[in-house]
């Protein structure tokens, strides 16, 4: 009898403990069992280890951190109630603009002759600057016109294509100057993508800014009524957004040393999904930086454990698609049992 | 002889007797009985929270009683559900009109009935005839195929009504169906009523307006307090009877308070307007005084809030605050001039329900007192939010507690407590107590009277007038958009507040 109380306490303390862990657990949770998923299958049928070959490691987050870049952007807009369609075709464009800036004196048909041999900071700030552009028309079209979210940036996402193409009239840009070159080699993008992760979680955790993100997108109207002005931020936010897409722009082309107007497409459903498995709601409010890159590496280890067991591309895409849906429902699913709890 | 007595042996349309329901904390109808005789219609009033909604809501199915039978023409009615009662020929015209704009009027007053061919489409000539015949029988000009929300609000509330008359209903509860609309158009829907009362339909009537129970009802019946205090025929009653029916109690004073020590005006309003809310609204507002705004829903009081908050712009005149014109075009611009706003609805315009008790709390106060280049300073907000929960007393497990998971009474005092951290000189409440328990409630009369002891102005808006009269110097009453009378303590009395705000 005491023994079962006991029992019972003990485990309610267990129960509150759980509760009491942040919400990411649940995601490293699932990146744990991913790995270790595929750990074991490498065991049985490629008969190697996945995890322990650091190469295939640091490839595996490479080819993830301009994904985990833009994700970063967009999980801020997320937590303000928004959606960001446009990081893909801006990653195109700051492509473009910058490797044209970024252009060595060998190259033949260069965009512009006169500037070949820029020191590497210009084709960079140049990037970022037009990431930041795109960022601020999102920004502008939402809080100025009120147009939602999903179509203003949707409007930004074709016309940034086009102007990608209508950049070079669609020839790829090439001859690269090797400083730039430097810029996407070696783990230089994880560097960069882990490093603007820590930045951005200290943003929204210590900062106002990061204080008035999750306000507005928690409840914009009562945020406007504590006197914040909600436009205004909303602004920045997607100029944050932009600026890491053209962040990004600049990582893809230094790493691939071209720009071509075809360069990251469906990035920025990816990046979306990567916030959306780390536990950003798509309905405002909630979400982590933590989480977004925790959601980032799942996506990778996913990519890179399919190609490691030597499966088709096709069943890579069929099963991304599975756990993006797995991971909201998960989501949907916790926020109803804490509504009929209390 | 003959049909007088017949009449006499027939059951009541509706028979509400010994209804009781109460909800968490609070009895919302306490033993309740009531007849509704077919071909008339039956007023019903009382102050806002008397029970009138709850009863009419349990007659429409929406909530079943607690104790208690209903019986429809005599027959034993119980109802799980809206449909339910649709079903038995009892339909219920909401205040909030229950409608989809985006559809046309034909498709809103038959959806889920609609005439259909053999291959189960849609049957749209047909449908458009159906709806024709009903809105002729109320004598409504207005196209079939409209979409709904281009049309204005009496036309709306037309096609609500021809909707519940597509039922064949023979009981209908309106509640306080005049409350938007202008008086030429609710002499249309009074034509309608009597129309409908010819045909034999029993109405219950919900109203705030004391004119149109003269012009309307058969009956009235008053509740005050979830208790039914009377039916009467209103020949039989003066104005002032049904007053006095509603307020009760002949008022023991208020509690006796330290007189008023009016100190400058901080915030006036001169001729302020807003086209279609308010009009031509003046008022002072000095510093340790309470300002009490009476009236009913419908009045502009909350239009007026916001509209000193910064959120609606006026279309006229102009707010002054400490002597000087003020541009008040954001809530930030008025938090700057020293003005706070707890708003009506906390859960739509207050709380951040995914977020916990300390981001709700520091929020306004963050710009100015928290924050050195950018960066929270976290252990001074937490400090200041710490003190802040526990001086209001509010009651949760921690500063890191969702919001959501907190009692109405604990989240008014959160964002009391919002306000209070920066300190205003001017606090706008819209029904600060609504829905809160009677200790939280005391709680936060404590806090407003300690708020304006040290010196700030508070208008406060609300509907109850006990609490309007407990807390205010001066009670400035609104009616349809207008100020009819600002009484001193003195001269505030319920039947005097009541008097001016349903004229």
């Amino acid at each position: 009898m005491e023994q079962a109380v006991a029992d019972r306490s003990a485990a309610s303390a267990v129960a509150a403990r759980v509760r009491r862990l942040p919400p990411e657990a649940g995601i490293l949770l699932v990146l744990l069992a991913l790995a270790l998923a595929f750990e074991l299958l490498g065991w049985m049928f490629v008969h190697q280890s996945f995890l322990a070959n650091e190469q295939r490691l640091v490839v595996m987050i490479l080819q993830v951190s301009v994904i985990g870049v833009i994700a970063v952007g967009v999980t801020q807009v997320i937590i303000t109630g928004g959606i960001d369609l446009s990081s893909g075709s801006v990653v195109a464009l700051t492509a473009m603009v910058a490797a044209s800036l970024a252009q060595s004196s060998q190259a033949a048909r260069a965009v512009y002759p006169s500037l070949a041999d820029l020191p590497v900071l210009v084709p960079v700030a140049a990037g970022l600057a037009v990431g930041a552009a795109a960022g601020l028309v999102n920004g502008t079209l939402i809080a100025g016109t009120g147009i939602p979210p999903f179509i203003a940036t949707l409007g930004v996402m074709v016309s940034a294509r086009g102007l990608a193409k209508w950049y070079t009239r669609g020839e790829p840009v090439s001859m690269l100057t090797d400083p730039y070159a430097a810029i996407g080699s070696g783990a230089v993008p994880v560097v960069i993508f882990l490093a603007t992760a820590l930045i951005f979680h200290v943003a929204l955790r210590y900062t106002r800014y990061g204080k008035f993100t999750y306000a507005i997108g928690a409840n914009a109207q009562a945020a406007r009524i504590a006197g914040i002005r909600v436009g205004r931020h909303l602004i920045v936010v997607y100029t944050i957004a932009g600026l890491l897409s053209g962040l990004a722009g600049v990582l893809t082309s230094a790493r691939a040393v071209s720009g071509q107007a075809g360069m990251g497409l469906m990035y920025e459903l990816d990046a979306i999904a990567a916030a959306v498995i780390g536990g950003a709601s798509l309905s405002g409010g909630v979400g982590r930086i933590t989480g977004t890159v925790m959601g980032t590496l799942i996506l990778g280890v996913v990519t890179s454990g399919f190609t490691f067991l030597r499966i088709d591309a096709y069943y890579q895409e069929i099963v991304k698609g599975g756990i993006i849906v797995a991971a909201v429902a998960a989501d949907q699913y916790r926020r109803r049992r804490r509504l009929t709890t209390t | 002889m003959g049909p007088a007595s017949a009449a006499r042996v027939a059951p009541a349309l509706l028979e509400v007797s010994r209804v009781s329901k109460s909800f968490p904390g609070v009895a919302a109808l306490e033993d309740v009985t009531l007849r509704l005789e077919q071909g008339t219609v039956h007023a019903l009033m009382g102050e806002n929270g008397a029970g009138k909604s709850t009863l009419m809501k349990i007659v429409a199915g929406v909530c079943p009683p607690d104790s208690g039978e209903l019986r429809l023409a005599g027959r034993p009615l119980r109802l799980d559900s809206p449909r339910q009662a649709l079903e038995c020929g009892i339909a219920m015209i909401h205040q909030e009109l229950n409608l989809l704009p985006t559809m046309s009027v034909a498709e809103n007053i038959w959806i889920r009935r609609e005439p259909l061919n053999a291959l189960r489409f849609v049957r749209h000539r047909e449908l458009n005839r159906m709806t024709r015949v009903l809105l002729e029988r109320l004598a409504v000009d207005v196209d079939p195929q409209a979409e709904l929300r281009t049309l204005p609000l009496a036309a709306r509330q037309m096609v609500e009504i021809a909707r519940a008359l597509s039922y064949d209903s023979r009981l209908l509860i309106m509640d306080e169906p005049t409350s938007a609309l202008t008086e030429r158009e609710a002499e249309r829907l009074f034509a309608v009523i009597r129309d409908l009362r010819a045909c034999g339909v029993g109405i219950f009537y919900v109203t705030h307006r004391i004119e149109e129970l003269f012009a309307l009802a058969d009956e009235v019946s008053v509740l005050r307090d979830g208790r039914h205090i009377g039916t009467e025929t209103p020949a039989n009653l003066s104005r002032d009877d049904v007053i006095r029916m509603m307020v009760g109690r002949e008022l023991s004073s208020p509690p006796a308070a330290a007189p008023a020590q009016a100190g400058p005006v901080v915030l006036s309003a001169h001729g302020l307007s807003v086209a279609g809310e308010f009009h031509d609204v003046s008022f002072e507002l000095h510093a340790g005084e309470i300002l009490g705004v009476a009236g009913l829903v419908g009045s502009g009081r909350s239009k007026l809030a916001e509209t000193l908050f910064g959120l609606v712009p006026p279309t006229g005149g102009e707010i002054r605050i400490g002597g000087s014109a003020a541009r008040l075009d954001s809530p930030a611009a008025a938090i700057s001039h020293g003005l706070g706003f707890v708003t009506e609805d906390r859960k739509e315009t207050g709380c951040f329900l995914s977020l916990g008790v300390l981001e709700n709390l520091e929020i306004s106060a963050l710009s100015r007192d928290f924050v050195r280049f950018g960066i929270v300073r976290s252990i001074a907000a937490r400090q200041a939010c710490e003190r802040m929960a526990s001086a209001l007393k509010v009651r949760t497990r921690g500063l890191s507690e969702r919001i959501e998971n907190l009692s109405g009474g604990n989240q008014q005092k959160v964002l009391l407590g919002r306000w209070l951290l920066l300190k205003p000189r001017i606090l706008i409440l819209d029904e600060p107590t609504r829905g809160v328990d009677v200790g939280a409630k005391a709680e936060i009369h404590q806090l407003i009277k300690g708020l304006v002891a040290e010196g700030a102005a508070v208008l406060m808006i609300s509907s109850e007038l006990p609490e309007i009269l407990a807390m205010s110097d001066r009670v400035m009453v609104m009616h349809e958009g207008r100020v009819t009378g600002v009484l001193g303590r003195d001269a505030a009395t319920q039947v005097r507040i009541m008097d001016l705000a349903a004229r």
